[in-house]
């Protein structure tokens, strides 16, 4: 396998991991709304599912893409195909 | 002060910019102290900030075309970030989403869900390979990628159809608030709001665009939050309302059991002017099907990563991974506006509805209600409304009713907050409605003069009469925008989603597998992008003409129908038909790394 179908391999399974994550938090969860608000889990007080839907899942969205940026950033530069300066 | 390039100095120039505000703000309530009218106060707010982004617009023209389509590909990773959070947040996040919150609870806060998860799906999916194809529009990288005008074209044309839908609900955000901060007519003020957008972008497209939208976000955060801050501290509800509104949420619960959701009838509800809604669902009881919360969340992810406007602003960046990292900002500057709309939402709702607080209106006599000051100015506006249905002259939950949009202007006002307040949320509204529509009109001007003119029609255009083409269909895009906003088809909410369903419908596969799917081809992206848009427009014109749906697909969810014909047309026609070249085949390899030179040069 030639160094760019590694690169690319390693990626696409980057994106697998963050789509999965991105799915739980943004659809998965809100699959059980109901019962959810019904748990004795109470982040700050708040009922669970409307925690999430406020503030809960949209941090995690913020964290998960700082989070995926660096790893994909290891990867470009584990096989050197990270940018140099001024080449754009 | 200040040496060297602008481009050195950014934190300098926009630190100073933020405290000049700072004082700004100061002034005017100092001013209001010593006696200066609530009308005069919401027009310096206004015209004030408008002036200021017209300055900035007028000071970054330029005659280049990297710098006019690009903004010179220099803009630095936080500020981009902060540019895409303006460009991003609209008068429908601003002025019309906690009011939806506020109306509709659970069901509308998938739009928080759905507006800020579609980040994930940029950054992953589009973002850095977009950057690093170096293309100045959308339909640029779609007619390279895929080859041919046919393919193009038909991007061009879903593009219009989904940012021109959205801009005309910004324009009419910008009239709203212009009409109440100024008191002229809406039909005169969506003109007035017209004329600052186009003053931003004219002169120097996405780079006067870039340098507004960065002063735009920090004059609609500071609008935003200053409020949610205040008023949380003056009822006694905690100091930091993020953390701390639980008991708020549970008494709103409470009280609703308390006066209970009664229901009006028809003959009622018809003396009611349009437009205006009552409290009719609990505030944070889980109110809506798993299905009718999802479908409408992921119609808005999947709207966000098809969204020209804001892909556009990642192909601003230096490089690829400042690309990516800027969309993890971009979503940063959002969390802080979108974290607080519920709170905002819970405030107004229990100043309103807590019969122990000063500010509290039901259960009060229906006389004293209208008797109101700002009940009075809102009124006026057609923005609020009271009647006493049940004639017991006292009011009831069900007979109070507001304009969605009206919920984030006038809640400074019932909480009893000063007047200055006011005129900043208005400064607010019309920043964030402002910032979005330029980005938006400049998409599609710039798709317009790059794709249709430049590269289909006249490729042999010198660099000065592209700029002179593109500035001639900003103006002429912007006056069809107002001519539509001012007809008022649709609120401002239902605008902007269906802008999102449009995208959706027609740009979300051919985008995404253009990277991602090397076997796509010219024929397959065709088929997708217009048999998507027709399918889903058609589901739309179906559903809004009385026709029932299927799968509880709504008319702000008819993107699930128009991806889905888009997706399966795509993969269908792409494998019936030859398999792209073999240049195609290794442009795509080139895309998925960051190194080396872009698809597209420095200057086409």
């Amino acid at each position: 396998m030639s160094k760019q179908e590694q690169h690319w391999e390693k990626t696409r399974n980057l994106l697998f991991i963050t789509l999965a994550i991105w799915f739980v938090f943004s659809i998965g969860i809100f699959l059980f709304g109901a019962e959810m608000q019904e748990s004795s889990i109470r982040p700050f007080g708040y009922p669970l599912t409307y925690w999430f839907t406020c503030q809960g899942s949209l941090a995690i969205f913020v964290i998960l893409i700082f989070w995926f940026a660096g790893r994909q950033e290891k990867i470009d530069d584990e096989f050197g195909f990270t940018e140099r300066e001024g080449e754009q | 002060m200040i040496k060297g390039k602008f481009i050195d100095n950014l934190p300098k120039v926009y630190g100073i910019y933020t405290g000049g505000f700072l004082v700004f703000i100061i002034i005017m309530a100092i001013a209001e102290q010593a006696g200066m009218s609530a009308k005069m106060i919401g027009i310096f707010f206004v015209a004030f900030t408008v002036l200021i982004y017209a300055l900035i617009g007028w000071l970054s023209r330029t005659l280049q075309t990297d710098a006019y389509y690009v903004a010179g590909r220099q803009v630095p990773t936080v500020f981009n970030g902060m540019a895409t959070a303006a460009d991003w947040m609209s008068g429908a996040s601003f002025v019309a989403m906690a009011g939806g919150i506020y109306f509709k609870g659970y069901g509308y806060m998938a739009l928080l869900v759905g507006w800020t998860g579609g980040y994930v799906l940029v950054a992953s999916l589009l973002a850095p390979y977009l950057r690093k194809f170096g293309c100045y529009t959308v339909p640029d990288f779609i007619g390279t990628r895929y080859g041919g005008n046919l393919a193009r074209f038909s991007a061009v044309i879903v593009l219009t159809v989904a940012s021109f839908t959205y801009v005309t609900a910004q324009i009419n955000a910008t009239g709203t608030i212009a009409s109440v901060a100024l008191d002229i007519p809406f039909e005169i003020a969506v003109y007035v709001g017209l004329a600052s957008i186009l003053m931003c972008s004219m002169l120097g497209g996405m780079r006067a665009v870039t340098w507004t939208q960065v002063a735009q976000y920090i004059v609609l955060i500071i609008a935003y939050l200053l409020p949610v801050f205040w008023i949380s501290n003056n009822i006694g509800a905690g100091f930091f309302p993020h953390f701390m509104l639980a008991d708020e949420v549970a008494r709103i619960a409470e009280l609703e059991g308390q006066f209970g959701f009664v229901k009006n009838s028809a003959a009622d509800l018809a003396t009611v002017p349009k437009g205006l809604a009552g409290i009719t669902k609990p505030h944070s009881s889980v109110n809506a099907t798993p299905w009718a919360f999802i479908s409408l969340a992921v119609c808005m992810m999947a709207g966000t990563a098809s969204l020209p406007h804001v892909m556009m602003r990642y192909f601003t960046t230096p490089s690829v991974r400042t690309a990516r990292r800027s969309v993890g900002w971009s979503l940063f500057f959002i969390f802080l506006l979108y974290s607080s709309a519920p709170m905002l939402a819970t405030l107004s709702k229990i100043s309103l509805m807590d019969p122990t607080l000063t500010t509290g209106i039901i259960g009060k006599s229906v006389a004293d209600v209208q008797a109101l000051d700002w009940y009075q100015n809102w009124n006026q506006a057609n923005l609020m409304f009271v009647s006493d249905f049940n004639g017991n002259g006292t009011l009831e939950l069900n007979e109070f009713f507001m304009k969605g949009s009206a919920v984030v202007l006038a809640t400074p006002e019932i909480a009893g907050l000063p007047y200055v307040i006011s005129g900043l949320v208005a400064a607010g509204g019309m920043a964030a409605a402002m910032s979005t529509a330029d980005g938006l009109v400049l998409a599609i001007s710039n798709a317009l003069s790059h794709d249709v003119y430049y590269k289909i029609i006249n490729p042999k255009a010198e660099t000065a009469k592209r700029l002179i083409v593109a500035r001639v269909l900003l103006v002429l895009i912007g006056f069809a925008g107002a001519t539509i906003a001012a007809l008022e088809i649709q609120g401002i909410l239902g605008s902007v989603i269906w802008a999102f369903d449009f995208a959706m419908s027609g740009l979300f596969f051919p985008l995404v597998l253009g990277v991602w799917w090397k076997r796509a081809n010219a024929p397959g992206a065709v088929a997708g992008m217009l048999l998507g848009l027709i399918s889903g427009t058609a589901y739309l014109v179906w559903v809004r003409s009385g026709g029932s749906g299927f799968l509880g697909i709504t008319q702000l969810t008819f993107g699930i129908v128009g991806a889905s014909v888009s997706l399966v047309s795509m993969i269908v026609v792409s494998l019936v038909t030859a398999a792209p070249d073999a240049a195609t085949q290794k442009m795509v390899d080139d895309v998925r790394i960051p190194s080396g030179k872009t698809i597209l040069g420095k200057q086409h």
